[in-house]
């Protein structure tokens, strides 16, 4: 379970957000919507201690994060996979190796078993043929999937996306967020989804955390977001909706 | 105010990496392919450096002593003296903040702003004793080894010139160069190619780790790393030479 209590963040002089506290039980999807710039990203890299806050806590199954030492803080790392916007893939390595990566460094699984463990992740994300490539020669949508790949290899606990369909196409972007849910069904993961892109939240959501005016504007689950009659939100919700009418 | 934060974040980096010496398996694979790209890779600019450093020095110290005061072999006592104490090494330096410095500054940089390393360290992965530290390794390394073949290459480089111009035989050369030769000289100039090695890849690492901005930002760390070792090789340099010589 993660616990999100009270945290404040700011830049120099720049608020982010205040006092934001809400709870992802195990087994969950949680997206996080919100304007762009509100600091969606800036709250999910202090999920594992990337970012540390002003004030406030981040409690994983107990422990707060940020009174975890280095040491500590790297294996807590461990239990989290992040698939970046980009896809912070290693550009001097190849698909197959980026994958592997992490298994070489963490694991002493021998050669033929990293083989298999990769070239089973390529599969979960269709991307079978892809191993030999650079990641240069990957699309958008190529490189994403890689990234999720990567990040499912040490079969982590919790799994963090960043905008996982920005950027990418309609076809694509259902192609991720199918991905996303199965990811979730088959590893039994604890999801935090990062997204504005309100079709990705109601294909894979369970709850949804608004963040609006430098503060958590809205908590609840799907359905109670459907019903919502909280003005931010709901021209937050409905304005992809208008646009595509436009 | 900017600069003491900088400074600050520069002896943190640098207490992460020291602290992190111990975690061979991390940096073991870098280390090697750094040694290559840092040591191996600049060799034929270093003796490019090295060869025309010696040959010009040559020539100009022949022309402003061209009188019958001095033995001509003196020649070859100032061009090889001034090659192993000052020219190789800091010649070398300024060349190699160029290629090294803007390389790693740019490399990193490029991985900072393109999330690679928040992805290390979101694997659990030490990003400094993975990145940084066989970078700085393999500069306080390689540069020794880079000076030494700039200042064989500047002696031979002179001897050529001397000898090709006509100023002065390459015997008469090496009887000046070994008129004046002291060990400790090379001792020194190792000393401080080992330091120059320190400041370019420290302060290169350093600016690149902590870039910000895009493809913009990246570019800005590669000009500050390269302006800057530049000019902490000079004031190393003054210093080493105040204290030492």
């Amino acid at each position: 379970m993660i616990e999100i209590k009270n945290l404040t963040k700011s830049f120099g002089s720049n608020l982010i957000w205040k006092d934001v506290s809400f709870r992802i039980e195990d087994g969950e999807t949680l997206a996080v919507i919100g304007k762009s710039g509100c600091g969606k990203s800036v709250l999910l890299k202090h999920l594992n201690g990337l970012l540390y806050p002003d004030s406030g806590d981040v409690i994983i199954d107990g422990q707060c994060v940020f009174d975890l030492n280095y040491s500590e803080l790297r294996l807590m790392r461990q239990r989290f996979g992040i698939l970046f916007q980009g896809g912070a893939l290693f550009d001097s390595i190849n698909t197959f190796e980026n994958i592997a990566f992490p298994l070489r460094y963490f694991t002493k699984k021998t050669e033929a078993e990293i083989k298999k463990e990769v070239d089973e992740a390529l599969e979960m994300v269709n991307l079978k043929e892809a191993g030999s490539k650079a990641t240069s020669e990957l699309s958008g949508g190529m490189r994403k999937r890689v990234g999720l790949a990567r990040a499912i290899i040490l079969k982590p606990d919790y799994l963090l996306y960043d905008e996982p369909t920005s950027g990418l196409d309609p076809q694509t972007s259902d192609e991720i967020n199918e991905l996303i849910v199965s990811m979730a069904d088959s590893f039994d993961l604890t999801s935090i989804v990062i997204t504005h892109d309100m079709h990705s939240v109601l294909s894979i959501a369970e709850k949804v955390a608004f963040l609006d005016s430098q503060k958590l504007s809205w908590f609840g689950t799907i359905d109670e977001m459907k019903k919502s009659e909280h003005p931010p939100l709901v021209e937050f919700t409905t304005a992809s909706e208008y646009k595509i009418k436009a | 105010m900017e600069a003491l934060k900088q400074l600050g974040q520069y002896t943190l980096l640098l207490y992460q990496a020291l602290r992190s010496v111990t975690e061979f398996s991390t940096y073991r694979e870098n280390l090697f392919s750094e040694f290559v790209k840092i040591g191996y890779q600049s060799i034929p600019i270093i003796m490019l450096v090295g060869i025309f450093t010696g040959a010009v020095l040559t020539l100009q110290t022949a022309y402003q002593l061209d009188t019958d005061l001095y033995p001509a072999y003196i020649v070859g006592s100032i061009v090889a003296q001034s090659v192993i104490i000052e020219l190789a090494a800091v010649i070398s330096g300024l060349v190699l903040a160029g290629k090294v410095g803007a390389r790693i500054s740019t490399e990193l940089g490029t991985m900072r702003v393109s999330e690679q390393i928040d992805a290390l360290e979101s694997m659990g992965f030490n990003s400094v004793a993975f990145l940084v530290l066989p970078r700085i390794f393999a500069g306080i390394l390689m540069f020794p080894v880079l000076y030494i073949i700039a200042s064989t290459l500047g002696i031979i480089g002179g001897v050529i010139a001397g000898a090709v111009d006509g100023i002065l035989p390459a015997a008469e050369f090496m009887k000046g160069g070994r008129a004046f030769f002291f060990p400790e000289d090379v001792v020194f100039g190792i000393l401080k190619s080992f330091v120059f090695g320190f400041v370019i890849t420290s302060i290169s690492c350093f600016k690149g780790y902590f870039a910000y901005g895009g493809a913009e930002g990246v570019g800005n760390a590669t000009t500050q790393a390269t302006v800057l070792s530049c000019i902490y090789i000079l004031l190393s340099d003054f210093v080493l030479a105040a204290i030492l010589l």
